[in-house]
């Protein structure tokens, strides 16, 4: 259909092919153009005071001191006094809890995100009781971290009536393991200028399972929609070629994926980087620090807050994933003009 | 079969013809493994249902594995009454529902003009709204709980205190804020895949945007709705930061941030924890055994580009 608009060039919005059929605002009546404008504005404007001012503001909060209390006129710009603070020894919480996150990201994606993988692959081979095996895998995920970890703490891993310390023959009174206390260390490295040494604690690998059960399914899910799409002659012509099961996933199924395995990177990062409510719900043990949980330490206190602090650890926090934010949106934009 | 011809591609949902060999060594054992790996998925839940039904002193004395003397509901009463889990349900209900409603109402208002009409600002309001919604919400807590505790609101039982912390309408609108960019993303992709002739023809027979909006476009994204409305459920009424941090009194919090004092109550009794983790638990746990398709579905169609 030839209407004014296909002489113009695709406009920033419209995918090539529909940009032609697509109307322009300017053909509308005045007050339907009103209507859209009030449509599009009430959730744009939620979303940018709720979402985006306090975002930019944390960055900006991070450079000054303020307890929270006082009026917005007490807040000093400070420069980076407050990093300066994060970052050296004044603060020996930062690098355990930097060092956790990373982990837990590493963990993750070598873990139960390939695990997911694994699942899915297997899965879409249709073999009988795909839909009951699917169901399993995946009711973890229905279930908030907070609920996963109580469970886990009071089912699995509690010290006098656990499955595990039953399993270990470790019940009894004064042999318990209390895998949610035990702060000792799995593995440690001394790190330059830390007069301390990093490591996995006990305790938070424990919490690390947890976790899995949980994300596997997710990725399970992700996966098993990108596999259902892959065309299958691919996967012929590749095995007709005399390609093993293997050579065939990792050199023409998997790199057909390419915009799924994004996603699932993408969400297995921010997964890891906004980990909190496993660790908050269980009281925050020693052993299990987060940078979220860093960051909302300083929320409130005695004397107020600290909110310069809580704001530079929050920041940090962005700067960790904003990265891998955008490399979403390109993945995701990039074949729209 | 010749390497040359193209077998069309699968639908989603579909699967793919059931390999016709006989049963191989292979198919066994990953056959062991996905039983194997199942089993071990369900033992945190059915462990939890079995311990949540027996009594602590049965279970600290005879452990773990054992056959019970007796299984019962008391700690399901027990922690119902004790957690007073029907006051932090009702907390939760007025907390999910209007929030669920607004965000797929806004959502779709965004998703509708952004796919039925060539504005300037499209590509960047959508790129916006997903980078919104995958920030981790800690990167935005400070400003906003300062902004919660100064923006003046009416007392009323919606905004207890006056301002926006401690407050239900304060929880709703962060949900709805930070939920918005992932319906948005999934309902804009769905509504790009309406033939815009629908449309078309509706303004040719006059029809207002409105009419358009509510007449057309929506009742043809009723599978997308339902497959949202039941992740933001899930999503919502799973939440632990927010109302965790936005609500300081523990009594006021929904169901699944107040298991955090629940446990602090019930320290020692596992079996009492166990039992209101199932109470937690179950909403989500049954939408998920009605509406499985949606969800899947849901999850689906935000992963992929429509």
């Amino acid at each position: 259909m030839a209407t004014p608009t296909s002489t113009v060039p695709p406009s920033a919005a419209a995918p090539p092919a529909a940009a032609g059929k697509r109307r322009r605002l300017s053909q509308i009546s005045g007050r339907d153009r009103l209507i859209l404008v009030v449509m599009v504005s009430i959730p744009l404007l939620l979303h940018l005071l709720l979402v985006w001012v306090p975002a930019i503001a944390t960055v900006v909060l991070s450079f000054t001191e303020w307890d929270g209390l006082s009026s917005v006129s007490d807040i000093a710009f400070i420069g980076l006094k407050n990093y300066w603070e994060v970052f050296t020894v004044f603060d020996n919480r930062f690098f355990p809890a930097v060092f956790n996150n990373l982990f837990l990201l590493v963990f993750l994606f070598f873990g139960p995100t390939a695990l997911g993988i694994l699942f899915a692959y297997l899965l879409d081979k249709n073999i009988r009781g795909t839909r009951f095996y699917q169901s399993v895998y995946y009711f973890p995920v229905v279930l908030s971290l907070a609920v996963v970890g109580i469970i886990w703490k009071s089912v699995i891993y509690s010290p006098s009536q656990g499955l595990v310390n039953t399993v270990l023959g470790r019940t009894a009174e004064g042999n318990q393991i209390d895998w949610i206390g035990d702060q000792e260390k799995v593995f440690s490295f001394p790190l330059p200028g830390l007069d301390f040494d990093l490591g996995l604690s006990k305790n938070f690998a424990a919490i690390l399972v947890a976790m899995a059960w949980r994300h596997a399914g997710y990725i399970m899910v992700l996966y098993l929609a990108g596999l259902k799409s892959v065309d299958p002659s691919l996967r012929e012509a590749a095995s007709i070629d005399g390609c093993s099961e293997w050579q065939t996933f990792r050199r023409v199924v998997f790199p057909t994926m390419k915009p799924i395995n994004v996603v699932v990177l993408v969400i297995t990062v921010i997964e890891a980087l906004r980990a909190y409510d496993i660790v908050a719900a269980l009281n925050t043990p020693q052993g299990m620090e987060l940078m979220s949980i860093l960051v909302t330490n300083n929320l409130v206190g005695e004397g107020g807050g600290n909110v310069g602090r809580g704001s530079a650890y929050g920041t940090i926090l962005l700067v960790m994933c904003i990265g891998f934010i955008i490399w979403y949106l390109i993945n995701n934009y990039r074949q729209e003009p | 079969m010749s390497v040359t011809m193209v077998t069309p591609t699968r639908p989603a949902g579909e699967v793919a013809p059931r390999n016709k060999q006989k049963v191989r060594p292979a198919r066994i054992a990953l056959h062991v493994f996905l039983i194997t790996t199942a089993v071990i998925w369900l033992i945190p839940l059915l462990g939890a249902v079995y311990t949540s039904l027996r009594p602590y002193a049965e279970t600290s004395r005879k452990g773990f594995f054992s056959w019970p003397d007796s299984l019962s509901f008391d700690n399901y009463t027990d922690a119902w009454s004790q957690g007073e889990m029907a006051r932090h349900f009702f907390v939760t209900a007025i907390i999910v529902i209007p929030a669920l409603v607004l965000t797929l109402m806004l959502s779709s208002f965004v998703a509708f003009v952004v796919s039925r009409f060539s504005w300037r600002f499209n590509i960047g309001m959508l790129l916006l709204f997903t980078a919104g919604n995958l920030l981790p919400p800690q990167v935005l807590v400070q400003p906003l709980f300062q902004m919660y505790r100064r923006m003046p609101m009416p007392e009323t039982f919606l905004t207890p205190r006056g301002n926006l912390l401690n407050s239900i309408l304060g929880v709703i609108l962060i949900h709805v804020a930070f939920q918005i960019g992932f319906c948005t993303f999934v309902l804009s992709n769905y509504m790009k895949t309406i033939p815009k002739e629908l449309t078309e023809a509706a303004l040719v027979d006059g029809a207002s945007v409105t009419r358009q909006y509510f007449q057309v476009i929506l009742p043809l994204c009723r599978p997308a709705l339902a497959a949202l409305a039941t992740l933001e459920f899930t999503w919502i009424y799973n939440d632990f930061f927010w109302a965790v941090i936005l609500v300081s009194t523990g009594a006021d919090r929904p169901i699944t941030s107040s298991i955090q004092n629940l446990t602090g109550q019930f320290f020692t009794n596992d079996n009492l924890v166990a039992a209101a983790s199932i109470l937690i638990a179950l909403p989500t746990l049954l939408v998920y055994m009605i509406l499985q398709k949606q969800f899947i579905s849901g999850l689906t169609l935000g992963a992929n580009k429509g």
